[in-house]
């Protein structure tokens, strides 16, 4: 098993550092080059763009997602069949492939015919460029990651729920508790620990978010929603740049484990002594 | 209480809107699949005329599906069942055995947990490309051979099971090799059940490794399929985009529909 780690984990991160000190087509031997690749990633600004919109995406999938799981968790959490198919429905987003959610919001979201621009034409309101414009597209991606990684959310925040001790909740209601009260000072402070799973589980999958940029806008327009993962891709298989893109691996990577650092470290610090 | 009583229709309504919005896509996808291009050049979002099955027909002729769909299902099968059987004895060893460096191999697989896939595609591909092997069916199961989740997963449900079992089953003269794949799986069948779910549906689904390992039809997955839909012909297709979407989400959402429990109680386990 360890071996087995080896071959699939270690051996590519390895790979990965050392390729991204060559310059590297596929087709003729590596040359080595050095720092090359990392001065190129970092002298060229597309490629640090590409960083900037990772985390501008992250940034909301994850405060939506989380923040939306939370709520909708909240208040499906009780029996009935409304809520539990409320809780299907939501949650089988998840299930379905990219490729369907892709295709059916490229769809929902066409300029022309999309039937959003048409509800808000009947409206009487201009139409809205969801995925042809620099500065909405990057928002329209993220939403739409929104609706397909929701149910995620929800899913771990109800377990979280439903393995609080009933007792405390029902201790807070005889003391006189209302459920506003109780939710502030009882259920979400014993949430924290499914929050912070939440949080780091879902800034890891939004950092490799690709199929929905590549069905979706193929990173545009202009590039506003080239996401770092599209941008690794494009250099291997649109220019054939193996180096650099392993140096795009490693710069990835790097930002993604200090990332996660960083947010464990600002949980710990908030922790009551 | 008067509080608790708005509470709870509060909460109601909030799922009723959230089940309606999460729904939407799915209807509106399959009333589009009946449309004709003549309804959704004049009128995109009025009702399909009729129940038609033209854009199935378009898509089984656009694409060879049946072929699709055997392949992928055959490639999700193979990573599945892999994983399932790497991951049993490596779980039972961590969970179950005592070693030296017991404690170091977990925190590996726990560090291997965060390692996302992309940091390995770029080595993989030249691995496999210098192999010879890219547009093949190995290069697309082998890498996904070993699940670290998977191994956290099957680990963590063998903590419950008491090590006495396995200490009466060796007095009995059961072997090792018969401990994990004869006396465990029955035993540890609803995690195995929530993780075979898991990498199916996932692998099924996935987009990224096939269109990265693939050059022809000869080993092309469904997801691909239905997505090159959208780049062939010309004109308004909008129909059959969303009638071979119909037929690449159907089978997921149906195993969803059949394994739910099973499912969410896998998710819902790796917390805390």
């Amino acid at each position: 098993m360890l071996a087995a780690l080896c071959v699939f984990f270690v051996y590519p991160a390895l790979s990965a550092l050392h390729t991204s000190f060559y310059d590297w087509d596929l087709l003729t031997p590596p040359r080595f080059v050095g720092f090359d690749n990392y001065r190129a990633i970092f002298g060229s600004g597309e490629l640090l763009a590409s960083l900037g919109t990772t985390l501008l995406i992250s940034a909301v999938v994850v405060a939506g997602s989380s923040l939306l799981g939370l709520a909708l968790a909240l208040a499906v959490h009780r029996p009935g069949r409304l809520a539990a198919a409320a809780r299907s429905a939501v949650f089988s987003a998840y299930v379905v492939s990219w490729v369907s959610v892709g295709l059916l919001f490229l769809w929902i979201f066409d300029a022309d015919a999309g039937i959003v621009n048409r509800a808000l034409g009947g409206l009487g309101l201009a139409p809205v460029k969801w995925l042809t414009s620099t500065r909405v597209a990057p928002f329209t991606v993220a939403l739409i990651v929104i609706w397909k990684v929701t149910g995620y959310a929800m899913v771990v925040f109800l377990s979280g729920l439903a393995a609080l001790p009933p007792e405390v909740q029902e201790a807070a209601a005889l003391d006189g508790a209302g459920p506003l009260s109780r939710l502030r000072h009882v259920t979400l402070p014993l949430l924290r620990p499914t929050a912070a799973f939440v949080g780091t589980t879902s800034l890891i999958a939004s950092f490799q978010l690709f199929d929905v940029v590549r069905l979706l806008t193929q990173g545009g327009p202009v590039r506003s929603t080239t996401v770092l993962v599209y941008a690794i891709y494009e250099q291997l298989f649109r220019d054939l740049r193996v180096g650099r893109a392993s140096a795009l691996v490693v710069v990835f990577f790097v930002s993604l484990a200090s990332l996660t650092w960083l947010k464990r470290r600002l949980f710990r610090e908030e922790e009551p002594a | 209480m008067i509080g608790e009583r708005r509470w709870q229709h509060l909460a109601l309504g909030f799922a009723f809107v959230a089940g309606l919005v999460w729904l939407f896509p799915y209807v509106w996808m399959l009333l589009t699949s009946f449309k004709t291009p003549q309804e959704l050049v004049k009128a995109p979002t009025a009702l399909p005329g009729a129940l038609r099955a033209t854009a199935y027909l378009e898509v089984f002729r656009a694409l060879p599906v049946g072929r699709y769909l055997l392949l992928t299902t055959v490639m999700a099968l193979a990573i599945a069942l892999l994983q399932i059987a790497i991951a049993l004895p490596a779980a039972y060893a961590l969970g179950k055995l005592e070693f030296r460096l017991r404690g170091a191999a977990f925190a590996f697989l726990l560090s291997a947990l965060l390692i996302p896939a992309e940091l390995r595609f770029v080595p993989t591909f030249t691995l496999f490309s210098a192999l010879g092997l890219v547009n093949t069916l190995p290069a697309l199961v082998l890498p996904f051979a070993v699940s670290a989740f998977g191994t956290f997963l099957l680990r963590q449900a063998l903590l419950q099971v008491p090590s006495s079992l396995l200490e009466a089953a060796r007095l009995d003269g059961a072997s090792e090799l018969y401990i994990v794949y004869r006396l465990l799986p029955p035993i540890l069948a609803p995690a195995l059940a929530a993780f075979f779910l898991i990498s199916f549906v996932h692998h099924w689904n996935d987009y990224f490794w096939p269109l990265v390992m693939t050059v022809d039809d000869s080993v092309r997955t469904l997801p691909l399929g239905v997505a090159l839909l959208r780049e062939q012909g010309s004109g308004v297709r909008w129909h059959i985009v969303m009638a071979g979407n119909v037929l690449l989400s159907l089978p997921a959402l149906a195993l969803f529909a059949l394994g739910q429990k099973h499912l969410l109680r896998g998710l819902g386990r790796n917390v805390g």
